[in-house]
Order: C-alpha cells, then sequence, then structure tokens
C-alpha cells in the first residue's frame, strides 16, 4: 500500500509530509539494531574498539550488546569459526528471534582467511547460516564495520514486512521454518559440511581451450 | 461535580498514571502485535549460550546445601572484620583483644551450634 512516488513529492513541496506504515516501521528497525555480545577471534578486539567511545556504535543506535540471542537482531561473526565453534554458532543463530540479520565481519569469517588451510578451521560462516553484509580486512577497521551497519540499515530500510504489503520482501515474514540444521562433529569434518540449501560450492569448469 | 484544585492534582497524578503504564505497555504491546513468530525446537530450548541443553529445567538440588553455605558465609565474613582490626590492632591495646576475642567467640558460638547440630556432615 505504499503511496505513489510523483504524489510524495508533489505533496512534500506543498508542505505536507507523508510515511507509509512500512516506513516507520523500518526506521525503528534500523535504528535500533541490537547485536548479540559475541566475539570469536582478534576482530572482536575491532568490535569492541567500535562500539567503545572513539568509534561510538551508540551514533547508531547498535550499542545494547545483547548477552543472550534471544535479545539479539543482529550477529557480528567477528573471528575464526573453527570447527569446534560452528554449531554453537548456528545454534545460537536459531535461537534469535526473527527478523535477524548476519555480518560476517574479517577474512577468517568470510572465507577461513590466513587459516583457510587448517584442518580445523570453517572455510567461512556462510556455509552454513545466511550472511546478509561481508566485511573484508583483517582484522577490518572500525571504519569497516560501521560501514556494514550502514549497509545493513540500508537493506532493512529497503524490505518489506508488513502484512499489508503485497509482496513482503523480509523472509522473517515469510511463510515457514527459520530453523538451520546444526552441524555435528564427524569421523573428520562436520557434518555436513555445509548447508546445501545455502552453499554451493565453488567449481571450476575444466574446459578443453587448446 | 465540579473539580476544585485539591481534586485537580489527583486528577493529574491519575492522568501521568495512566501515561507511565501506557509508555511501558505500549511498546510490549505493539512488538506482540508485529512480531512475526517462528517457534522452532532450537529456539525453545531453555540453555542459550549455544551449548546443546541436557535434561530439564527443573532439576533437584540437596537443600542441605543452603544451611552448609551459611555457615561459610558466617566465616567469609569474619575474615572481613577481623583483617582491618588486625592492621590497627596494637593501637587499640586490651580493649583490641576483648574485642577480637568476644567477636570470633560468637561467631564460634554458632558454627559451634550448627556443627553440634550436624549441617556439616554430609550424608
Amino acid at each position: 500500500m505504499a503511496i505513489d512516488e510523483g504524489l510524495k513529492s508533489e505533496l512534500a513541496k506543498a508542505g505536507i509530509f507523508t510515511i507509509t506504515l512500512e516506513g516507520v516501521y523500518n526506521w525503528g528497525r534500523k535504528n535500533s539494531i541490537w547485536p548479540l555480545q559475541f566475539g570469536l577471534a582478534c576482530c572482536a578486539i575491532e568490535m569492541i574498539a567500535t562500539a567503545a567511545s572513539r568509534f561510538d556504535l551508540a551514533r547508531f543506535g547498535a550499542e545494547v550488546f545483547r548477552p543472550s540471542p534471544r535479545q539479539a537482531d543482529l550477529m557480528i561473526v567477528a573471528g575464526t569459526v573453527t570447527k569446534k565453534m560452528a554449531p554453537q554458532v548456528v545454534r545460537l543463530y536459531n535461537q534469535m528471534p526473527e527478523p535477524k540479520y548476519v555480518i560476517a565481519m574479517g577474512a577468517c569469517a568470510i572465507s577461513g582467511g590466513p587459516f583457510k588451510q587448517g584442518y580445523n578451521v570453517l572455510k567461512g560462516i556462510d556455509r552454513f547460516i545466511p550472511v546478509d553484509v561481508y566485511i573484508p580486512g583483517c582484522p577490518p577497521r572500525p571504519e569497516a564495520l560501521l560501514h556494514a551497519l550502514m549497509t545493513l540499515q540500508r537493506k532493512i530500510d529497503g524490505q518489506t514486512s508488513l502484512p499489508t504489503n503485497a509482496t513482503v520482501t523480509n523472509r522473517a515474514y515469510g511463510e515457514g521454518s527459520e530453523e538451520y540444521p546444526v552441524p555435528e562433529f564427524g569421523e573428520h569434518d562436520l557434518v555436513p559440511p555445509y548447508n546445501p540449501d545455502l552453499f554451493k560450492a565453488p567449481t571450476l569448469p575444466r574446459t578443453n581451450a587448446k | 461535580m465540579t473539580l476544585g484544585p485539591y481534586e485537580l492534582n489527583y486528577l493529574i497524578l491519575g492522568v501521568l498514571f495512566l501515561m507511565s503504564v501506557a509508555f511501558a505497555v505500549g511498546p510490549l504491546l505493539i512488538a506482540w502485535l508485529i512480531t512475526p513468530r517462528k517457534p522452532s525446537k532450537i529456539k525453545n530450548e531453555m540453555y542459550e549460550c549455544g551449548v546443546q541443553s541436557e535434561t530439564d529445567a527443573w532439576v533437584q538440588f540437596k537443600v542441605q546445601y543452603y544451611v552448609y553455605a551459611l555457615v561459610f558465609v558466617i566465616v567469609a565474613i569474619a575474615t572481613i572484620f577481623v583483617y582491618p582490626l588486625a592492621v590497627i590492632y596494637k593501637s587499640l591495646g586490651g580493649a583490641g583483644l576483648l574485642f577480637l576475642t568476644s567477636f570470633l567467640g560468637l561467631i564460634s558460638l554458632g558454627v559451634g551450634y550448627a556443627w553440634k547440630k550436624g549441617v556439616l556432615e554430609w550424608s
């Protein structure tokens, strides 16, 4: 039930400002993202610096780090995810209430980073949970995390959530369960090694080019 | 019925009370209305630290431990009182000895009574 953009700007010229319920809702959501207080490795130190006074995450309404997944909207995967830790990360993500978002912070959380060849390092958290924003860097600077948060805010702003809307783009408001399978320890690797619904292993096509 | 200034003050109080209730309950109500509900097995688990929970939240533990812990607290707090006294013990003279012995005596009386009652014995 979005108002026509042309009519909106026409009304704005006459001094009448219109806003949709969706707009108010998203404005509230994007300015009160509560992250899960959860650090894995050295990226967490940068995350702490971001929350502290010099970079001041509170400017974006996201300073309330929650020690419980029940109260958190955002999971910042800050650091190397070992295979020992991956099931816990997925379980914590499953315990967060919808709508929920994930920022993969740093090279390790994206792909395993410098430890990619290690036997016990998960090659990217996006193998098990859906990631909204990736931050490259090793570790990324606090400014990069702030930029990721602003990117996430833009994403939230563009989502439609309310059932009054014909097309709901926010996954959390759709039908069906939002539980992602928690991997278990197998003989050599996590079982399954990745969630086939989320992640597709990149393959290098061999061609007979001369 | 007309409201005098006295009743009016109470009216203001009532309005403020209603506003404070609405301010607290309103956000909860809005959240309850618009929140997407997606309960799942993992989400409904009682433990929320990432580790898989085992058994039930309703477990029994020995109530005897309560008295045991209480006796421990008495002794632990006694040290907090005795340390500052020990610092200025020499300057207190004979009175210090009196304070210390009477304080420790009272505490040992209590602990001794608990001991005699068999609190410190596990069976």
